[in-house]
């Protein structure tokens, strides 16, 4: 057999490495830095985290490349950078600059408002952002190699994250319980390929490694989100908007580890300062909702 | 603890193995052997020195079996880094050699002392060993490089079994490294 580079396998394969980590925000080398150090498995390459996008508003784009460059450089551990969603042109960059994953991320101001991008094109692999089961499985058919539920970014608030994980969970139960005959219709309602759906009626879980993002800004919010079934932790904001960013990550990282003992998460969440500050939900009007962008 | 852990005891069940999940030093009770599996080395080498796990394991009585991540975690030596290690094997290892995830790949390769036929191997971000000691019986190449060796009771991979049907590799620690029959 001759060599093959970037096939489905190796590109979701690399997701299945990060399983039982933390995905960590960060804008600078010295942050790439602190966040290898405490454990993360990944990093996501940014120009501002989720809470500073909110904060800013206007159109939020791909990073500046050498900041992406620079990242890079500074850690040894995958780095992940954003693409707009549709915008197909700067994920060629971000290939180009040799990123391990893209993410086609709803947090920045999207590009395209019919089509996500064509992933099945690129070598890199791609994560997508999902809140159910039938986005989830769009996302796959385009070629995304990982899922992530995508909470409400930026706001160090864990209920939509928790949302979406339940939402993905109760849908993924619904289809496996279903007898076959049922899924023609039941792929219909979730607006998702019939092949896809056969597969998690039988795997009994999605076929990609699936994360969850979106609010997660403590120990606690990391193990909740695993305890409910989910494969790892994105976290933004919740990082580096803390009192204490060091102690936080490391935190972060061995909640997500030992999440089913209470003990050590005692342990961890003890003594950490101030969490970001959050934002709660009601507060935020429907069109600043950053998880209704993509479909 | 961290990485492709379902994968592995998806293998070692389906083989015949009992596999018990390793995240803290009590957990190694009764075990005739462990797989680090891949992950990311700098998470996996933090978490097993925190929790215990390391000095167990740095005695050299259990049998392991090393992926990717495992394998680097196994080595002596890591180019470049001072990150924490077991350091059960006389290997040097390059991380991410082959280069980054655009360079992930799949291929066969030989491995006469496991099977006869190509071994189907999928390679991300993966080592390669730079440099063996005497007592190291390499086991396969890609490239000219050593990406699977065994050291008395060490096996250490730069692929990843554990991501296809073939279930040759894990078939071979479990009967010629470990001693059980699969």
């Amino acid at each position: 057999m001759e060599r093959e580079l970037g096939t489905f396998r190796v590109k979701a394969g690399l997701a299945e490495m990060l399983k039982g980590g933390v995905i960590m925000d960060v804008t600078k080398p010295e942050e790439a830095v602190i966040a290898e150090r405490a454990g993360a498995v990944a990093v996501m390459a940014l120009e501002r985290v989720p809470s500073d996008i909110r904060a800013a508003g206007g159109v939020a784009r791909m990073a500046d490349p050498q900041i992406v460059r620079d990242i890079m450089d500074a850690v040894t551990i995958p780095v992940m950078a954003k693409a707009r969603i549709g915008h197909f042109v700067e994920a060629q960059i971000l290939e180009s600059l040799g990123v391990d994953y893209i993410d086609e991320s709803e947090v920045l101001t999207p590009a395209d408002e019919q089509y996500h991008i064509d992933k099945t094109k690129f070598r890199v692999p791609f994560v997508c952002g999902a809140r159910n089961l039938g986005e989830a499985l769009r996302r796959i058919a385009e070629g995304a190699a990982m899922i992530r539920t995508k909470g409400e970014p930026g706001t160090g608030n864990v209920v939509e994250a928790v949302r979406h994980a339940r939402t993905v969970n109760t849908d993924i139960r619904r289809v496996v319980a279903a007898p076959e005959d049922e899924l023609p219709t039941i792929a219909k309602e979730l607006g998702a390929p019939l092949d896809l759906v056969r597969e998690v009626h039988d795997l009994g879980r999605l076929p990609v490694v699936n994360f969850s993002a979106g609010g997660i800004a403590t120990p606690a919010d990391a193990a909740l989100m695993m305890q409910l079934g989910i494969d790892g932790i994105f976290v933004g904001s919740g990082v580096f908007k803390s009192a204490n960013p060091e102690a936080t990550a490391a935190a972060i990282v061995r909640a997500t580890t030992h999440y089913q003992d209470p003990e050590v998460l005692a342990e961890v969440s003890t003594g950490l300062g101030e969490a970001m500050r959050g934002i709660e939900i009601s507060r935020i009007s429907p069109q600043d909702r950053m998880q209704e962008r993509g479909w | 603890m961290q990485g492709a852990v379902r994968e592995h005891e998806r293998v070692l069940t389906a083989l015949g193995a009992k596999a018990s999940l390793v995240r803290r030093r009590a957990d190694l009770e009764g075990l005739d052997g462990l797989v680090l599996p891949g992950g990311e080395s700098t998470t996996i080498g933090m978490l097993l020195e925190e929790y215990g796990i390391s000095e167990i394991l740095r005695q050299g009585d259990l049998p392991v079996f090393g992926t990717c991540a495992g394998m680097i975690l196994m080595a002596k030596e890591i180019e470049g880094s001072d990150q924490p290690r077991l350091g059960l094997m006389e290997i040097a290892v390059r991380r991410n050699a082959f280069g980054r995830q655009r360079e992930s790949f799949e291929e066969e390769i030989v491995a006469p002392a496991v099977s006869p036929r190509p071994l189907h191997a999928v390679f991300i971000r993966a080592p390669y060993v730079v440099s063996a000691g005497r007592e190291v019986e390499v086991l396969g190449k890609v490239d000219d490089k050593i990406v699977l060796c065994r050291q008395g009771r060490m096996l250490a991979g730069a692929f990843h079994p554990e991501l296809t049907d073939d279930d040759r590799v894990h078939r071979y620690f479990l009967e010629q490294v470990v001693g059980k029959g699969a």
